[in-house]
């Protein structure tokens, strides 16, 4: 059931608005991982990352796709929450820092054992428009002694202007995304997020 | 048949055999080195059948569809114009009432009103764009971006418009119909690209304006703007209500003006160091990138019809 409601939500409402009303320029869509499982690090600007990211996959697969997102933000009042675990399917993430390690990646591992496709953002937060903000460390946590998972990087450019953190007028632009390597070996926390960095300005225009 | 007024229909017709005929020429060549990677050619063919299908299904559907269909390539040039150049985040607000206006100037074609149609975006988003602009507040670049906007509403909406506003005008040829002229407009100018591309690959030496476009020479020009010339003189009559002489000025003036539209889009690009204005349309490039010689043929035929019959 829940995989129908999914289904409908983005065939009926999410992809006609990501391919008509914005239109995407992809490159390198080759390297967007079909199969999981696997993680994909993106560049966060806009509510409309998660939606672009989860339209580049065929509705058949779209069940798989999963985008990791704040508790305290998608849980917070019934109607968003019933969208994002119904017509989305988040995995909550409690960001109060009251659950330890283990409790907070736990369901993250469940799905990915479960050959689930995870969508994480590792800036944490949207932000400024159109700008990057510093990589925090909780997607290393989560995915240092998985050493089998493939992490994607994914860069998109343009949303933040389209639909930006704390506006409602929603304005039409093209987005232009760039899918990286999977990035497979890294020493620590800084190597890794530097690894995603040097792709993400490299694939800046 | 369909309710398509003979001509126009035989004229279809006519564009489709066209198509027949170089996708056989492109799967014989194919066939005969297989060495070559014909796979550029081949996504061009195909998107020539998907836009040529797209176009007459519009136009042959209702003039309703025809106008909406219009409208919606406005909005996909705007976005990709609006997309590829740099903008000031708080543009955004401006931005967003240049789309507003696409369905109302596109209102103002469904009911004929000429008047309002010829002065809504030369005039009064003119006017509105840089109130809007004071509104926000930011004067850091105020200029550049009123200009642009502007600008840009001008080339994808007002100029795509008037193929829109061809299709209401009243009748005079009745065997060509309301589409007739439309698709002598979207027929000659696409033919003159190709005729300027073939002249110029066979006798191409002296560069044209080098510095925006290497590939174009004074040959392929020439060559293009004699075989249009004479081409028009002889399809006018037939989808237009023009006769022999007013046909080979229309094809005269389709022939220079589609070269500037062509070379007025690739310096954009230039400018902003891009080869494609996008990837919508595959081995083309973007909307812009097929749109950019019509962008300026649609108003200059528009009014050399209007003056000359209206």
């Amino acid at each position: 059931m829940k995989k129908i409601i999914k289904i409908l939500f983005f065939a009926i409402i999410v992809r006609p608005i990501v391919f008509v009303i914005l239109g995407l320029n992809i490159k390198n869509r080759e390297k967007l991982p079909l199969k999981g499982e696997a993680v994909i690090a993106a560049n966060h600007n806009s509510h409309l990352d998660t939606m672009v990211i989860m339209s580049l996959y065929p509705l058949s697969k779209i069940d798989k796709v999963r985008p990791v997102a704040a508790a305290d933000y998608f849980m917070k009042n019934k109607f968003i929450a019933w969208i994002s675990i119904n017509c989305i399917g988040i995995i909550p993430l409690d960001r109060s820092g009251a659950s330890s390690q283990e409790e907070l990646f736990q369901s993250c591992h469940e799905a990915l054992d479960n050959g689930d496709i995870l969508i994480l953002f590792p800036e944490g937060s949207r932000g400024v428009p159109e700008q990057m903000s510093r990589f925090k460390k909780g997607l290393y946590y989560m995915i240092k002694d998985r050493e089998n998972t493939p992490i994607i990087p994914i860069y998109m450019q343009g949303l933040g202007n389209s639909l930006p953190k704390g506006e409602a007028l929603f304005v039409p632009f093209n987005c232009n995304i760039d899918i990286g390597n999977s990035i497979t070996s890294f020493n620590n926390s800084n190597d890794f997020n530097q690894q995603l960095k040097n792709f993400f300005e490299s694939s800046m225009r | 048949m369909f309710g398509i007024a003979q001509n126009s229909l035989n004229g279809m017709v006519g564009i489709l055999i066209i198509l027949v005929v170089s996708t056989l020429i492109y799967l014989y060549k194919q066939n005969s080195n297989k060495q070559i990677d014909y796979t550029e050619l081949r996504l061009r063919i195909k998107s020539w059948w998907w836009m040529i299908a797209i176009v007459f299904i519009s136009l042959t559907f209702s003039l309703e569809t025809a106008i909406i269909f219009f409208a919606f390539l406005s909005f996909l040039a705007l976005k990709e114009f609006l997309s590829i150049i740099q903008i000031r985040h708080v543009d955004r607000r401006a931005i967003f009432w240049v789309y507003l206006a696409i369905p109302v100037q596109y209102y103002w074609v469904s009911i004929e009103w000429y008047g309002m149609f010829i002065i809504f975006i030369p005039i009064f988003l003119f006017l509105f764009i840089p109130i809007r602009l004071v509104i926000i507040g930011e004067t850091n670049g105020f200029i550049n971006s009123a200009s642009v906007i502007h600008w840009a509403a001008m080339l994808t909406v007002f100029s795509i418009s008037h193929i829109a506003y061809l299709l209401t005008l009243p009748i005079q040829n009745e065997l060509a119909g309301n589409i007739g002229p439309v698709l002598f407009l979207l027929f000659m100018t696409q033919f003159n690209d190709v005729s300027q591309y073939v002249f110029g690959k066979l006798f191409g030496k002296n560069k044209i304006i080098p510095k925006v476009s290497p590939n174009k020479t004074w040959e392929g020009f020439i060559g293009g703007v004699i075989t249009v010339t004479l081409l028009s003189g002889f399809i006018a009559p037939y989808l237009t209500s023009l006769d022999i002489f007013y046909g080979f000025m229309a094809g005269f003036i389709i022939s220079i003006f589609g070269f500037f539209g062509d070379v007025v889009i690739s310096s954009v690009k230039r400018d902003i160091n891009i080869k494609d204005t996008g990837t919508l349309i595959p081995g083309h490039g973007g909307i812009l990138d097929r749109l950019d010689s019509i962008l300026y043929t649609a108003p200059i035929f528009f009014h050399f019809l209007y003056y000359v019959k209206y």
